[in-house]
Parts: structure tokens; C-alpha cells; sequence
């Protein structure tokens, strides 16, 4: 049987505020996801804010993008997973950069768990905006992982010299701890972007 | 979930860097993207179906009301959201935005010079039933105006979001209405390639027209698979 063919991605444009994220904006709609991830209290780990720009190919801080996150909870379990989930942890949230006074995007999760023996612990990361044609999916991994990190097998994929633009770094606030995780569209530090 | 995902098919998205639509050239990645290997990370995906949809929010017409019916045309617009096999992708959320009749969107950041409606805030969402099946009323977008190039007006177009079984299969997409004469003009459709473009364009559809009250459309989505199994040697 011949496939049916993929509907092709568009760009999410510049007005996509009040449709995908309109509680974060201020419209009068409730929305389907904020920045925050759901069932936070019962992920059982220690919560992070992650955070950072979005930066195009001049290094100006793009103010109409929108991030996705995706994400095992603190023991590593994926909400569905067929080896037993955590029911009540969402394990996703969206955020626009448009509402920060810097543009930054924010969400607030757990640092997540490794989901297997030899992965590093990360998050998974769609990048949408203005000017981007189709999502670029990309990942977070943490600082504090060196050594998990070091024997990650999608980290290994990624030549040396570009593995820094998926460490997120870590920074004690009083606010509590920050994972700062900028994401560059093009340049000499082109954040890395998968082909999923 | 998935228990596996066909590939991104390239040769139906728009490349990052397309020289009409002139913002790609400072935002698209420019580095060959590096192939993951699928893991739960991509198979499995958040859940979002009818417990996050209200009635109204499938009726543009209504969801916005403050004092009266918003202006325009009524349609229905209405599909599948299948898999490459034709397989429904049952209770998975549809997003939409758009403009009003007049070209404006709600949006504060647009400036065009054409009304907003008082009753019309267009955004909406619904979850697709067991057949896939989706489906909206709303009011038919008009043009706009947008600074890509001299006289540059975006066709009529709904935005679509949409989640799929896996995180693997998120799509944001545009729907084009048949006949536009801004389509052959337009960069972002363009940048299309040319094999996929009709996938984008709705059919109008008598069968799904509402006697005496809306004009109806058509438009199935189609996302990412299975993977195949490979049939003989
Ligand atoms: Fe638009």
C-alpha cells in the first residue's frame, strides 16, 4: 500500500501567543500548557527553573519564539512508559519568550532522572518561531552530569566541539537552582539540532 | 506512544533557510541536523486530548462573543488527522488561530490597518474522536499584509498545532484555502516543496456545507507513522 504523504510543516508565524500559550500572554483563554510542568509536587525530585534566549544567526534575542519541553521525571520515568509511570507528572510544558523583560523563556520542572543505565539525564526541546520553517528539535543535558555525560550515546553522535551548546549550566539563586540554556539558531555556536 | 516512527520526511517540509521568506536566513539552522536514534524520549509524547478541550472552544463564532455574532463568512472546517498508513489518530488536540475576516488578528503586537471584532477572538481547539476525525466553526481569515517584501499579503490561512501519539509526531502546520490567488505568490507556501504544496490546500466541500449557514472544507492531516516492516527481501 502506497503511504499517504506527510503534511507539510508550516511556521508558527508571529501571532501565535493567543492560541498556543494565551495564559502566559494575558488572553482570555485558558491555556493548553503554560511554562510550568504539571504534577511537579509528586515528581519527586528537586525543582529547577530552566531558562534562556533564543538567539538568531546576529545574536539578537528573538522575542516571538516558542519552546516545548519534554521529560522524564526525577526517577527517569517517562509519563506512558510501559514500564510504569508516574501518573500524576505531565512531563511537558510550553513557553513563549515574549512575556520576560529580557525574552527569555522560563519553565519551571524537576531535574529529570536518567532513563536508562547508560543516557545522561536531559530534557527534550522543540524549538518554533517566526522565520523557522519547521520545528527544530533539540536536547538539555546538565552540567552537574559530567561523567553521565560523558558516556551518553546521542552525546557521543554529536563531533566534540559542538556537545557545549547542549550543556545546559547550573546557577544557585536565591530564586533556587537555574539551569541557563541558550539556543542559537545559526553562528559560530549553533546549538545542535537532531533530525528525529 | 509509538513503538516506532517513520522518518521525517524531508522531501515534504520546507528547508530551514528559504531565500523568499526572509527571516529564515537569520534563524534557520544552518548545520546538518544529527540523525537521533528514537528512544522514549521521542516515541512516547505528552497526552492531550478531551479532558483539555471545552464544547466551545471547537466554535470560533462563539467563543468570542461579547455582544452580537462576529463578521464574515461562516465555514466548518473539518479532516482526519490520520498516520502515513491511514490509520485515525484518535483523541489528540488540534490548536488553531487566525485572523478575522478582516485580516487582524487578536494578537497585540499586530498593527494592520483593518478592524478587530468585538466578538471574535479567533483561537480555538477540539480533540480528534476514535475516527480522528476534527473538526471547527469559525469564520473564513482574510488576507494581511506582512513586510517580507513590496505588497507582500499572506493567502487566507488557519494555524494548526498538533501533538500525534508521540513527541515525534508534533506538527504545526498551516491550511490554505482552494483558489487563492495569493498562493502562487506567497513565500511560506512556497518554500514548500512543490510535491507536498496541495497537501496544504483545503477542498471545499459540499457534503460537509451546512444548508443556509456555513460553506464547509476539508482538510485531512497526515503524520508521521509507523515504521515500515520491510515486506520481502
Ligand atoms: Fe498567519
Amino acid at each position: 500500500m502506497s503511504k499517504l504523504g506527510q503534511t507539510p510543516s508550516q511556521t508558527v508565524g508571529p501571532y501565535f501567543a493567543y492560541g498556543l500559550t494565551p495564559t502566559q500572554y494575558g488572553y482570555p483563554l485558558k491555556s493548553a500548557a503554560g511554562p510550568e510542568v504539571e504534577g511537579l509536587a509528586q515528581a519527586g525530585g528537586p525543582r529547577i527553573r530552566l531558562e534562556g534566549c533564543v538567539l538568531d544567526g546576529q545574536g539578537a534575542v528573538i522575542e516571538d519564539a516558542m519552546l516545548e519541553i519534554w521529560q522524564a521525571d526525577a526517577q527517569g520515568r517517562y509519563p506512558g512508559a510501559p514500564s510504569g509511570a508516574n501518573s500524576s507528572f505531565s512531563g511537558f510544558a510550553r513557553c513563549g519568550t515574549g512575556t520576560a523583560p529580557d525574552k527569555s523563556y522560563r519553565f519551571e520542572t524537576v531535574k529529570p532522572g536518567s532513563t536508562q543505565a547508560e543516557s545522561a539525564p536531559h530534557i527534550n526541546m522543540i524549538v518554533f518561531s517566526r522565520g523557522l520553517l519547521s520545528h527544530a528539535y533539540t536536547r538539555v543535558y546538565f552540567e552537574d552530569e559530567a561523567v553521565a555525560n560523558e558516556s551518553d550515546p546521542v552525546l557521543a553522535l554529536v563531533p566534540e566541539a559542538r556537545r557545549h551548546t547542549l550543556i545546559a549550566k547550573r546557577m544557585e539563586t536565591d530564586q533556587g537552582i537555574v539551569y541557563r540554556f541558550d539556543i542559537k539558531m545559526q553562528g559560530d555556536s549553533e546549538t545542535v539540532f537532531f533530525d528525529v | 506512544m509509538t513503538d516506532s516512527l517513520s522518518p521525517r520526511d524531508w522531501a515534504s517540509h520546507p528547508a530551514y533557510i528559504d531565500p523568499g521568506y526572509k527571516s529564515t536566513g537569520l534563524r534557520g539552522p544552518k548545520q546538518p541536523l544529527i540523525k537521533l536514534p528514537l528512544g522514549l524520549g521521542e516515541t512516547l509524547g505528552p497526552r492531550f486530548g478531551r479532558e483539555h478541550v471545552f464544547e466551545k472552544d471547537a466554535d470560533l463564532t462563539l467563543n468570542g462573543r461579547v455582544n452580537g455574532e462576529p463578521q464574515g463568512e461562516r465555514i466548518i472546517v473539518t479532516g482526519r488527522v490520520l498516520d502515513e498508513d491511514g490509520r485515525a489518530v484518535p483523541n489528540t488536540l488540534v490548536e488553531i488561530w487566525q485572523a478575522n475576516a478582516a485580516g487582524r488578528y487578536v494578537h497585540s503586537k499586530d498593527q494592520h490597518d483593518a478592524p478587530l471584532d468585538p466578538n471574535f477572538f479567533g483561537a480555538g481547539r477540539c480533540a480528534t474522536d476514535d475516527q480522528g476525525v476534527y473538526r471547527f466553526m469559525t469564520i473564513k481569515p482574510g488576507a494581511y499584509p506582512w513586510p517580507n517584501h513590496f505588497n507582500a499579503w499572506r493567502p487566507n490561512h488557519i494555524h494548526l498545532s498538533l501533538f500525534g501519539p508521540s513527541f515525534g509526531t508534533r506538527l504545526v502546520t498551516q491550511m490554505y484555502f482552494p483558489g487563492d490567488p495569493l498562493l502562487p505568490l506567497d513565500p511560506i507556501f512556497l518554500a514548500t516543496p512543490e510535491v507536498a504544496r496541495d497537501r496544504l490546500v483545503a477542498d471545499f466541500a459540499i457534503d460537509v456545507t451546512q444548508e443556509a449557514y456555513a460553506l464547509g472544507y476539508r482538510f485531512d492531516i497526515v503524520l508521521r507513522g509507523r515504521n515500515a516492516t520491510p515486506m520481502e527481501d
